[in-house]
Formats: C-alpha cells, sequence, structure tokens
C-alpha cells in the first residue's frame, strides 16, 4: 500500500502504459510517433520502479529511474539524428518507405 | 576492470585527436591500448581473488575475465582490419571513440554484478552501434539499418526494463545474488508478475542476441550497415551478449529454471530452423552470414540452457565464442575485399581461387569452421555443445541440431564452390588485398586451425 492505495493498480497503469507504448511502435508508421511510444514504453517503466521503490523503503530503484532518463535522452537524440539523415535522403520519415533490405 | 577503464580512457584520447591533431598516430595508440587492456585482464586473471567495484557493481571474476579476453583480442584483430574503413571518413576520431566506447559496453557486460551495470553496459554498448550502423550518411540501406537497429534495439530495451522492474518489485533489490538468495528463500511465495518479469527479461536478452522469433531485426541490419560494422556486431557485440545472458540466468534465475528453460528450448529450436533454412535461400553472401549468426546464437543458447545441470559448459561457452568470433573475423575480412570492387553477391566470389588463392583458402577454413567441419575450431566448438547438452532432458533438440547443421553446410559450401569452381577465364583480374588486412585475415585463420588441432590449449584454460 502507498498512501492508502494498493501497489496493484500502480502495476495496472504501469503495464497499461507499456502496452499501448508497445502497440504505437509496432503499430504506427510515423517515425516520430515511434520514438514517442518507446519513450511511453520507458516511463511506464520509471513508474512502476518509483511505485516499488517507494512500497520496499529502497531509494535504488529511484536511482535507477535516473538511469534510464538518462540513457533514453542519449537514444533518442542518437534516434532524432538518423531520422534527420533519413529526411534528407529521402524526404520523407514514413517508414513504409524503408523496405531496402528486404528480399 | 582496468582494462575497461583503460578503453575508457583511450575513447576520450581519441576524441581528442582531432583538436591536437594526431589524428595520424591513433591507430597506433589505440593499438598499443588494446595491448596494455588485454595485459592487465592477464594479470586480473592470476590474481587469487576477483576485487569488487562499485559497491559491487562490476566484479571481474574468472567468468568475465575470460569473456573480456576474448573481447579485448577480438577488437584487436578488428582495429587492425579495419584501417582503411577509418581513412575513408572525413571524422575517422569519433568512428574511433564510438568503436571504443561500444567495446568498453561489452566489458562492462561481462561483469556486472547488478542488474544497474547490466542495463547501463548494453546501453552504453548499443547506443554506439547504432550510429556505426547508420554512418554510412549517403546509403540509404545503412540509414534503413541503422533505423531498424536503433527501434528494435530500444523496444528489446523497454521489455528488458519492464521485467527488471517486475523483479526489482517482487525481491527489493537490484543485486544479482539478492535476487538469487530471494528467490531460494522464498520460492513458495513468489508474486505471479515476478514470473512475467523474468519472461520478459528473457525475451528482451534474446532481442539482443537476434534468436528467432526475435531475430527479424537482424538480416536487415548485418546487410545494410557497412561490413566492418557487422563483423563488430556479429563478434564483440555477440559475444558480449551471450556473456551476459549467460551470468544473468546462471546466477540469479537459476532457481526458477523450470519456467523459462522450456521457453528457451522452444526458442533454440526455431533458430536452428528458421536461420538455417533462410540462410540457404540467401544469395548475398553478408545477409547469409547474418542467418549463420543467428545459428550460432541458438548453439550458443543450448549452452545457457545445458548450464542448468553442469557447469562444465561454461567452458564450451566461451571456446564457442572464441571460434565463432575469429572465424567471422576472417569471413567478415575477406566479404570485405571482395565487395570493394564488386557487391557482396555470391557472385562476386566466382573464380576467387585465381583472383587471390590465399585469400579464397582463408575463406575456405573460415567457411568449415562455420560448418562445423573437423578439424577447424567450429568442430570441437560444436562437439563441446553437444557433450554437454547430451546430459540434459533435452535431446530433442540435439536431433534439430544436428539435422539444420547438415542443412548449414550447403550453405557454406556454397561459398567454396563459387571460389574454386566457378567464373569464367576472361577476369582474371588479380584482388589487390592490403597487407595489414591480408595479415589479420591469415592469422585468424591460423588461430582457427591451431586451436581446432589442439582443442584443450584453449578449453583447459577456460575449464575452472
Amino acid at each position: 500500500m502507498i498512501n492508502g492505495i494498493s501497489i496493484n493498480y500502480y502495476l495496472l497503469l504501469s503495464t497499461v502504459l507499456f502496452i499501448i507504448g508497445a502497440v504505437g511502435v509496432m503499430a504506427r508508421r510515423n517515425s516520430i510517433i515511434i520514438f514517442m511510444c518507446v519513450e511511453l514504453m520507458l516511463n511506464a517503466v520509471n513508474l512502476l520502479l518509483v511505485s516499488f521503490s517507494t512500497l520496499h523503503n529502497d531509494a535504488t530503484g529511484q536511482v535507477f529511474v535516473f538511469f534510464i532518463m538518462a540513457v533514453a535522452a542519449a537514444e533518442v537524440a542518437v534516434g532524432l539524428a538518423i531520422l534527420s539523415m533519413i529526411y534528407r535522403n529521402l524526404k520523407t520519415i514514413d517508414t513504409d518507405i524503408l523496405s531496402n533490405l528486404k528480399h | 576492470m582496468k582494462g575497461l577503464l583503460i578503453i575508457s580512457g583511450l575513447g576520450i584520447v581519441a576524441m581528442l585527436a582531432e583538436i591536437f591533431k594526431f589524428k595520424k598516430a591513433l591507430l597506433p595508440i589505440v593499438l598499443l591500448g588494446i595491448v596494455a587492456a588485454y595485459a592487465t585482464n592477464f594479470i586480473e586473471w592470476n590474481s587469487p581473488q576477483s576485487i569488487v567495484y562499485f559497491d559491487n557493481m562490476i566484479a571481474f571474476d574468472k567468468l568475465g575475465i575470460a569473456f573480456s579476453g576474448i573481447i579485448i583480442a577480438t577488437a584487436f584483430l578488428w582495429f587492425i582490419l579495419a584501417n582503411d574503413y577509418f581513412e575513408d571518413t572525413n571524422n575517422s576520431v569519433d568512428h574511433f571513440a564510438l568503436v571504443l566506447f561500444a567495446l568498453v559496453g561489452a566489458l562492462m557486460l561481462t561483469a556486472y554484478k547488478n542488474m544497474t551495470t547490466l542495463f547501463l553496459g548494453i546501453e552504453i554498448m548499443s547506443i554506439p552501434m547504432y550510429v556505426l550502423a547508420a554512418s554510412k550518411k549517403n546509403n540509404i540501406k545503412s540509414n534503413e539499418a541503422g533505423f531498424k537497429y536503433l527501434i528494435m534495439g530500444s523496444f528489446a530495451s523497454g521489455f528488458l526494463l519492464f521485467g527488471i522492474a517486475l523483479v526489482y518489485g517482487a525481491c527489493g533489490s537490484f543485486d544479482l545474488f539478492m535476487i538469487k538468495s530471494y528467490i531460494t528463500i522464498n520460492s513458495a511465495t513468489l508474486p505471479s508478475f515476478f514470473y512475467v518479469g523474468v519472461l520478459m527479461i528473457l525475451i528482451a536478452m534474446c532481442f539482443k542476441v537476434s534468436a528467432a522469433p526475435f531475430h527479424f531485426w537482424a538480416p536487415d541490419v548485418y546487410e545494410g550497415s557497412p561490413t566492418l560494422i557487422t563483423a563488430l556486431m556479429s563478434t564483440v557485440v555477440k559475444t558480449a551478449a551471450f556473456a551476459a545472458f549467460l551470468r544473468l540466468f546462471m546466477i540469479s534465475f537459476s532457481g526458477v529454471s523450470e519456467l523459462w528453460t522450456m521457453v528457451l528450448a522452444v526458442v533454440v529450436a526455431l533458430s536452428l530452423i528458421v536461420a538455417n533454412l533462410s540462410a540457404a535461400m540467401q544469395s548475398n553472401v553478408k545477409r547469409m552470414l547474418a542467418f549463420s549468426s543467428i545459428s550460432h546464437a541458438a548453439f550458443m543458447l543450448m549452452v545457457i540452457l545445458a548450464n542448468v545441470r553442469s557447469n562444465l559448459s561454461v567452458s564450451a561457452l566461451i571456446y564457442y565464442s572464441l571460434a565463432y568470433s575469429i572465424g567471422s573475423i576472417a569471413a567478415f575480412g575477406v566479404v570485405y575485399n571482395v565487395a570493394l570492387k564488386a557487391n557482396e553477391d555470391i557472385t562476386s566470389f566466382n573464380g576467387l581461387s585465381k583472383r587471390h588463392p590465399l585469400l579464397a583458402f582463408c575463406m575456405t577454413v573460415s567457411m568449415l569452421s562455420l560448418a562445423g567441419i573437423p578439424v577447424t575450431s567450429g568442430f570441437f566448438a560444436k562437439y563441446f555443445v553437444f557433450t554437454a547438452m547430451i546430459g540434459t532432458h533435452y535431446k530433442w533438440l540435439l536431433i534439430i541440431a544436428v539435422l539444420t547443421s547438415a542443412v548449414g553446410v550447403y550453405y557454406y559450401l556454397k561459398v567454396v564452390i563459387a571460389m574454386y569452381f566457378k567464373g569464367n577465364e576472361s577476369d582474371n583480374e588479380k584482388l589487390i588485398v592490403e597487407k595489414s588486412q591480408a595479415i589479420v585475415i591469415v592469422l585468424s585463420t591460423i588461430i582457427t586451425l591451431v586451436i581446432g588441432i589442439v582443442p584443450n590449449l584453449v578449453a583447459d584454460i577456460f575449464s575452472f
């Protein structure tokens, strides 16, 4: 229990957020939205870690969240750089165009 | 650990080379640094106990040092092989730095003791690899490879993190040994989300080692990336991912092995079948090698499966990683040189035995090694895996493995046949290979043959 709310609700919320993110990565066609969905997945994890950390009265979970935030920022920086490169070559960021490697 | 620090320092030095204008001297400096890292690694191997760093988050034990030895040695060979890859680009120093930082992540993965360092190691290794995969800026295939690698990599990281969060929620710790002891004490009262967490971590790790059905990104990424980066992916990155996989499931989750071994057995069977059948249909050698790397991943996963029962198999995994890394370095080196003038299609290999007999011979040896034919190291690698598996109750996997290996022989020999028996007399234009690259390729071939003829030379060192 955290402030009178059972941990199961936190678990449920972050699972739903995670699934929305995961489905978004698989279903959406716009690269920017795919990145947003990846962020959503990672933030669902952050929420879960923070609530478990409060539940266990243990700060390591919250420290882990900082690592995730830093890494997510680095990942998005690299991702947007690659995207702008693709845009320069193809003038689009729709993932349907990216099928040059299929046989 | 000192090796890890030296290589981190080298990465920073590499970034400074542009400013202080010692670009020309960078490759020798990097090679010297890697030798120094290997030497410290060797000293740590001989020291009696492992030292713990960062509040028990990293500890180089024998297993970790063995894997880092393989990774550092492969990286050394790779840097010599890749010398002209760096000369081609305008910002070569950045590429040096990226490769070195990826190496840092790989070394971290061999010796982590905590979920935090596992996650950081994976990301430190992966993020530079995303950039390197996309490093041919004007080549759309390379861009696409980088993009796919990034999306799939971060998707898998999401699964890994969610799994870690669930395991943390159940056990209240990120430390591998604390998790292990929590599982053994409270095995009856573990919440159901703990099991979901373990399976999500398993899925994420299968993504990272590219095992079927989570392999679909690998052929595209391997084909689209610059050939030498593909070589790095299938040697250093793969070895590190397996070291991480082995450590995590050998230490933390050995208490709940009934849960994940069955899933892993299905993953292995699928990887063997899908990878070998798809590889047989490829005409692009690089793509064929990508599928072959998936089937080798299946073999290495078999070791992890067998490891639940015997510790013997740890040395089998180390031997397999070594044999596979060295064989791949030679193979990708040859593919790189052949594809410089033509493309990676199998027809480019026609008549290679006349154009460059030495290269054709080295390619033959590495193909035989990857196929697992005697006198090469690949044979004993497979042999050790099979002996480790015989003690388990997954004998049906052995049957699938042997049958699919037979398919494997077909597509590996296709390259050999193209080199020796195809091609017309007219295009006998000699292939020119740079001396340092030829040395690396020949050296890898010699190592493949030597540890294939005297496998105990290596296997004895690693049986601890």
